[in-house]
């Protein structure tokens, strides 16, 4: 292992990854313990537990967890592991249920976990207490308006402390709704990437990237009637402003002026003629509930945080939920959600779907090419030995305000990263 | 007039089947394209609500026919990087069955099994079947839905769909 992954050497600017953190397994390892085991990492949204009962099951942070809703309302997440000799409990991906039975000796657990039922019990010796094999938790479960989070160290900070700066974030995209209330819309999209899964943090963020990787789609929108200029300020790369912001804890966003249609509420010709009434109301709702400034903050910027390590809310061309975690040091899973009002109307949720697919998921018009990209990246990193570092030092000379496509945010994430790895316990 | 069409054989079905996966196979989709009707659709739905409706659920893909334009244009292009150069497809189609009639429209089903070779030793299996509506017009059968259903419980080991499936 090289002394540290990084080199950051502000008074040179300048700022070298090395690559072996990108595909080593005991790198991956390690990450497990020092960041995964440590940090708060994304479970599931409330509104996918719409009754007492409902559930899904998935693997978080490798661990395969119940994330659901017990008959009293209460959202808990449950490992899915049966306490007697260790099944998992719930094979279902999703569904609802009052109990989960363990198939293997038929132990039987309520949905807040308890252990409700040990076939022959009478065999047990009497020291043997039902009540202290419920379904065990993670030690940390809580979450920031329906976004849920669990964190395995018991001794980290709150979730809301955890967020920090990036909670006005999450409540930027939260505004779109009247009610204050999104809805994960079903329908999961989940592509497999053979790249670590630190690849795609960075390519979510990376605005540099777009040009290149997303040419087919600047074409397209081009050919739909939205014309994406070439910006006249020779700083910037893309039409618009943008800037990269370091919202602490590893967690930053990109904060870009608009100029490629929003659901809420930018229209652009490839929604139609017959959306625009639609949605000049939707703008007007904005600025009647939150005023000038706010609503074209929500209306007009696009903006794609990270929740380090792994949980990225894009609001873009659509909104939506997305992470991913390793399977191996060179191949993640990533499951993403489209996120939408929970009051939208039919023809507002129909347009955001399709704006979602103009660009997003494994069949959309640019993440193919971004899975494409990481897997090409991945594939020449096999060279790491002979050629151990990447160059990150885009924007690092600037002195003023970072912009989205610098790697201003990607040092962010690194050096977050590096530091965790870093501290030995 | 739906009277006067002759009775329409599963062969028939097959042939065009046949037909539109060899196109599909071998990127000849300028011709594939012209299987389409005006107001023809390509869907990939979630595969846990494979009879969902594209407006309210969250699909791989959803194209109405202008999309289908726009992504024949899309995966044509040597910027396309996910399928430049691209991939090596081969399909089989099998247990090809007409569902119903009505007037015009013909609907089916039939199994499929298409591989999707990519350089660097990557090889994707899709198995699935097809839902399509078929239109008879005089030139033939034209597509007016085609929707695609795939079986893969782990839809993520499948990657991108960046082909024609
Ligand atoms: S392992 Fe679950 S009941 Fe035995
Ligand atoms: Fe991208």
């Amino acid at each position: 292992m090289p002394e540290s992954y990084i080199i950051d050497d502000r008074d040179q600017q300048l700022f070298l990854l090395n690559r072996e953190a990108l595909v080593c397994a005991d790198v991956l390892k390690a990450e497990m313990k020092n960041i995964f085991a440590k940090c708060w990492i994304y479970v599931g949204h409330g509104s996918e537990l719409k009754s007492p009962g409902d559930f899904v099951s998935r693997r978080v942070a490798g661990r395969p967890v119940i994330f659901c809703r017990d008959q009293k309302g209460e959202v808990r997440c449950l490992f899915n592991t049966c306490r007697h000799r260790g099944a998992l409990v719930c094979a279902e991906r999703s569904g609802n249920k009052r109990r989960f039975m363990c198939m293997y000796h038929g132990w039987i657990y309520g949905n807040d976990g308890a252990l409700v039922r040990v076939p022959g019990d009478e065999a047990y010796p009497d020291s043997f207490d039902a009540t202290k094999y419920g379904l065990r938790s993670p030690a940390r479960f809580e979450n920031y308006r329906d976004f849920w989070f669990m964190c395995l160290d018991p001794d980290v900070i709150g979730l809301h402390e955890y967020l920090g700066p990036a909670t006005g974030y999450i409540d930027l995209v939260i505004d779109q709704s009247p009610s204050g209330r999104m809805e994960v819309i079903g329908g999961i999209q989940e592509y497999d990437v053979a790249a670590n899964w630190k690849l795609m943090v960075e390519n979510s963020v990376d605005d540099y990237h777009l040009p290149a990787t997303h040419a087919t789609w600047l074409n397209f929108m081009a050919n739909s009637g939205v014309k994406i200029t070439p910006p006249k300020d020779k700083n910037l790369l893309l039409p618009t402003h943008g800037k990269a912001v370091d919202l602490g804890h590893g967690h930053f966003t990109t904060d870009n002026i608009n100029f490629r249609g929003r659901p809420v509420a930018a229209w652009i010709p490839l929604y139609g003629e017959e959306a625009r009434p639609e949605m000049a109301e939707i703008r007007a709702e904005l600025v009647e509930r939150l005023g000038d400034a706010r609503a074209t903050r929500v209306a007009d910027t696009n903006r794609n945080l990270v929740i380090f390590p792994n949980l990225v809310i894009n609001d873009g061309s659509s909104v939506t939920i997305r992470t991913f975690y390793p399977a191996a040091a060179d191949k993640m899973h990533v499951i993403a959600w489209a996120v939408g009002p929970v009051e939208e109307s039919a023809s507002a949720r129909a347009r955001r779907l399709d704006a979602f697919l103009t660009f997003y998921g494994p069949g959309g018009f640019a993440t193919p090419d971004d899975v494409e990209a990481l897997e090409m990246v991945q594939q020449g990193l096999a060279n790491w030995q002979d050629d151990p570092w990447s160059e990150m030092s885009r924007g690092m000379a600037r002195e003023d305000e970072q912009m989205n496509s610098d790697e201003h945010h990607l040092r962010t994430f690194w050096r977050q990263w590096a530091k965790l790895m870093e501290a030995r316990p | 007039m739906s009277q006067t069409l002759p009775a329409l054989t599963r062969a028939d079905i097959e042939d065009f089947l046949f037909h539109e996966a060899d196109l599909l196979d071998n990127w000849r989709l300028a011709d594939w394209e012209k299987l389409l009707e005006p107001d023809a659709t390509y869907l990939i739905p979630p595969n846990e609500a494979p009879d969902s409706d594209h407006r309210t659920t969250l699909f791989t893909i959803a194209d109405d026919r202008e999309r289908i334009r726009q992504r024949i244009i899309r995966i044509l292009d040597p910027n396309c990087h996910a399928e430049f150069p691209h991939s090596r497809l081969r399909r089989i189609i099998g247990n090809v069955r007409i569902l119903s009639t009505e007037a015009d429209l013909v609907h089916i089903q039939a199994n499929f099994a298409c591989w999707r070779y990519r350089r660097n030793e990557r090889i994707r299996e899709y198995i699935g079947q097809y839902r399509f509506i078929l239109r008879r017009t005089p030139a033939g059968l034209r597509i007016r839905e085609r929707r695609v259903i795939l079986d893969a419980h782990e839809l993520g080991s499948l990657g991108s769909v960046s082909f024609i499936l």
